[in-house]
């Protein structure tokens, strides 16, 4: 689960982190008083939207020399005209898609004073199994590129769990930054506080570009991104509260409801497969036909009955579907409760396109017999290959 | 022969009074057998439980407080993991504490924080564990631990190791379709921190006289398959070399909608799949385009 920049900085300062001073504004009415809380004399007007590269975006309404998605502005009349401006616009950057996203949330800030930018990150890498933070002191710059062009400027440095984070720890990080006098102080708590709210948050990654030093030497975190794992937002009600769901498509929403992995794509043959792995490969032998997947839809291991009419009828609540593909090899998941869903879910919604099920593995016969027996019209397969042929000749004749 | 498990491992159930335990243990009994010799349950030590269904029906099993005791009382070598997210962390350090050897957690959904925790603590223990979120490992015809549908199985000389549980059924049920049939197949488990990498299956596989060939299935993310395809070129300069085929899921999965991009430089922009394919054919692998064609692949490989 991802948040916006404006909460990970206040979560953050809970923890100690210093950040600057803002304030969110959630609707168009709260502009002015949003700026005029904050004594300026320099203000920077922030999009909130759950994607990088909002400075060098474009707004699709606004003509192509207007300013971008975060503008530093010299006075509060300029600081709220801008945020006019960019208010309920749509931002296009190089991680939103062509479409872009609407701007509904702006975060002010007051100005820093920069002397240098850096960048931290803080992630679980999956090669050693631990906490790492990657530091580099190309700050404020696309790091995938600085990792591509100079692999030399980034630093990984692993954190034992069993140790936390340790002095030695910090002194990698402060040599990374090349840090020193206050600078360095203020790293011997800012890297443990980021660290602690990492652990303490269960985040999946926390990206902060630029930390910067200020002309009087602190550190200060200018900019936050963060991510929760899903896995653990049962022990975080309090994170669960700052989803954003305007971010999100409405698909993906309702199934998130039901806890479906669901990813809306462009295709029109509706998938539900059970397992990520051969979700994805059903995906890849639908392309292999030649057609293109509407989505990509794990039902997970222990789904319901109900679970799967849900996962049903969000699969044809998308216009775009022509036709729908269920293939299961059930483990876990029960061949049974997959028919049973099915046949609910068309019972209740009704089927206007081709349905081509394929059945295997835990309680096959007897889900095969529930799909046989409900009088639907399906095609029945006997493997993959023949599943997916089956659908993309259905849907492309 | 066959690696990890074999009609004499003695199974503990983690989780066993649950729907999950309770339906895949009475699935397990009915497979040729396999020896489940108890459950655990903090608040249910001394209780019995019952098989309800299927062939197995009527067998008892002993409830036991702590694996520990579990262990004692049985002599146990191995214990599956059933335990919903927030505990599965707390059993499968509890079944390192008794020196389990074999320890597979079944558990989707751990938070990946308890893993990090998790794999510490594995460090110069005595337990082997696979998983997370994995569908477990089966011999066919002797021992069956975790969630795989045993009657796709045929005993036979290919070994299967799989990151994807329902592809690792594929890979199965292809094989057996081949008239090939498997040594042991070994689901791994897809959460990016877990207790037994490729690398580790593939060495007991090229160890294992009876496992003539092997099937490895990967997915996009990490680097996992390109660490185990560089581990399999430095194996075949020393002469440990089997057939193998290999597929890659994801090969058409669109670039993930991540904010950061910390994850792509860390691994260094490996993860995709053409870059695991490539790895894997270095490595003599014949890579199945198609997840619909991995016994053919294999008949293929084998020659």
């Amino acid at each position: 689960m991802n948040i916006h920049e404006y909460q990970a900085k206040k979560l953050l300062a809970g923890f100690g982190v210093p950040v600057s001073r803002g304030e969110p504004i959630l609707a168009a009415d709260g502009i002015d008083a949003a700026i005029d809380a904050l004594p300026g004399p320099v203000y920077v007007v922030k999009s909130q939207i759950h994607a990088g590269g909002r400075g060098k975006g474009k707004f699709k309404e606004l003509p192509a020399d207007a300013k971008g998605g975060v503008r530093v502005s010299f006075s509060a009349d300029e600081a709220k005209s801008n945020a006019r401006e960019m208010f309920g616009n749509t931002l296009v950057t190089n991680q939103t898609g062509p479409d872009g996203k609407q701007v509904n949330r702006l975060y002010i800030e007051d100005g820093a004073d920069i002397d240098k930018e850096l960048y931290l990150s803080i992630l679980v890498d999956r090669e050693t199994s631990q906490i790492s933070f990657v530091a580099s002191t190309e700050g404020g710059m696309d790091i995938e590129a600085v990792a591509h062009d100079t692999p030399e400027k980034i630093h990984t440095i692993g954190i034992d769990p069993v140790d936390g984070i340790t002095d030695e720890d910090v002194a990698k990080l402060s040599a990374a930054y090349e840090l020193d006098g206050v600078a360095a102080e203020d790293g011997k708590s800012l890297f443990p506080t980021l660290y602690k709210a990492f652990y303490d948050s269960d985040m999946s990654l926390l990206e902060v570009n630029p930390l910067v030093i200020l002309k009087d030497g602190h550190l200060r975190v200018l900019d936050a991104k963060v991510s929760f794992d899903n896995n653990a937002l049962f022990r975080h009600p309090d994170v669960v509260e700052l989803r954003d769901e305007t971010e999100e498509d409405d698909k993906e929403i309702e199934a998130s409801k039901y806890d479906l992995a669901y990813i809306a794509l462009d295709g029109d043959i509706g998938c539900m497969v059970n397992g990520a792995g051969l979700a994805m490969a059903t995906m890849d032998i639908i392309k292999l036909y030649g057609a293109e997947p509407a989505n990509f839809l794990d039902v997970g291991g222990g789904a319901t009955t109900e679970k799967v009419t849900a996962a049903f009828k969000i699969i044809t609540s998308d216009p775009n579907v022509k036709g729908i593909l269920v293939n299961i090899f059930g483990g876990i998941m029960r061949c049974d409760v997959i028919a049973e869903g099915v046949v609910t879910a068309v019972q209740e919604v009704g089927l206007n396109v081709p349905l081509v099920v394929r059945l295997e593995g835990t309680k096959v016969q007897e889900g095969k017999d529930i799909i046989n027996q409900s009088g639907l019209n399906v095609i029945a397969a006997d493997d993959l290959d023949d599943a997916a042929q089956k659908i993309v000749k259905a849907v492309k004749g | 022969m066959s690696i990890l498990i074999n009609k004499d491992t003695k199974v503990l159930v983690q989780g066993l009074t649950g729907n999950t335990g309770t339906f895949h243990t009475e699935q397990a009994l009915a497979y040729h057998g396999s020896q489940m010799v108890g459950g655990i349950h903090p608040k249910k030590g001394g209780s019995t439980w019952t098989c309800e269904n299927g062939d197995a029906k009527g067998t008892e099993l002993p409830v036991f407080a702590t694996v520990k005791e579990g262990k004692a009382e049985t002599g146990a070598d191995a214990s599956v993991v059933y335990v919903p997210p927030a505990g599965a962390a707390s059993a499968i350090i509890e079944a390192i504490d008794a020196e389990i050897p074999l320890i597979i957690c079944i558990t989707e959904g751990v938070p990946v924080r308890d893993m990090v925790n998790v794999k510490a603590r594995l460090q110069d223990s005595n337990s082997r564990l696979v998983g997370p979120n994995c569908p477990g490992i089966l011999t066919p015809q002797e021992c069956k631990i975790g969630i795989m549908p045993g009657t796709i199985f045929k005993k036979g000389s290919v070994g299967v190791v799989s990151r994807s549980g329902t592809l690792t059924y594929e890979a199965v049920y292809q094989t057996s379709t081949a008239g090939l049939g498997q040594t042991t197949a070994v689901g791994i488990g897809g959460d990016p921190v877990k207790g037994t990498e490729f690398i580790d299956v593939l060495d007991l596989f090229l160890d294992d006289d009876e496992t003539e060939s092997i099937i490895m299935i990967g997915e996009i993310g990490g680097s996992a398959e390109e660490d185990a395809s560089e581990w399999l070129k430095e194996q075949a300069a020393k002469g440990r070399k089997k057939p193998m085929a290999g597929f890659i899921a994801g090969r058409t999965a669109p670039p993930g909608r991540t904010m950061g991009h910390a994850g792509a430089v860390i691994s260094g922009g490996k993860g995709g799949a053409e870059d695991k394919i490539a790895a894997m054919e270095d490595a003599g692998i014949v890579v199945s385009p198609s997840p619909a064609k991995l016994g053919e692949t294999l008949l293929k490989a084998i020659g």
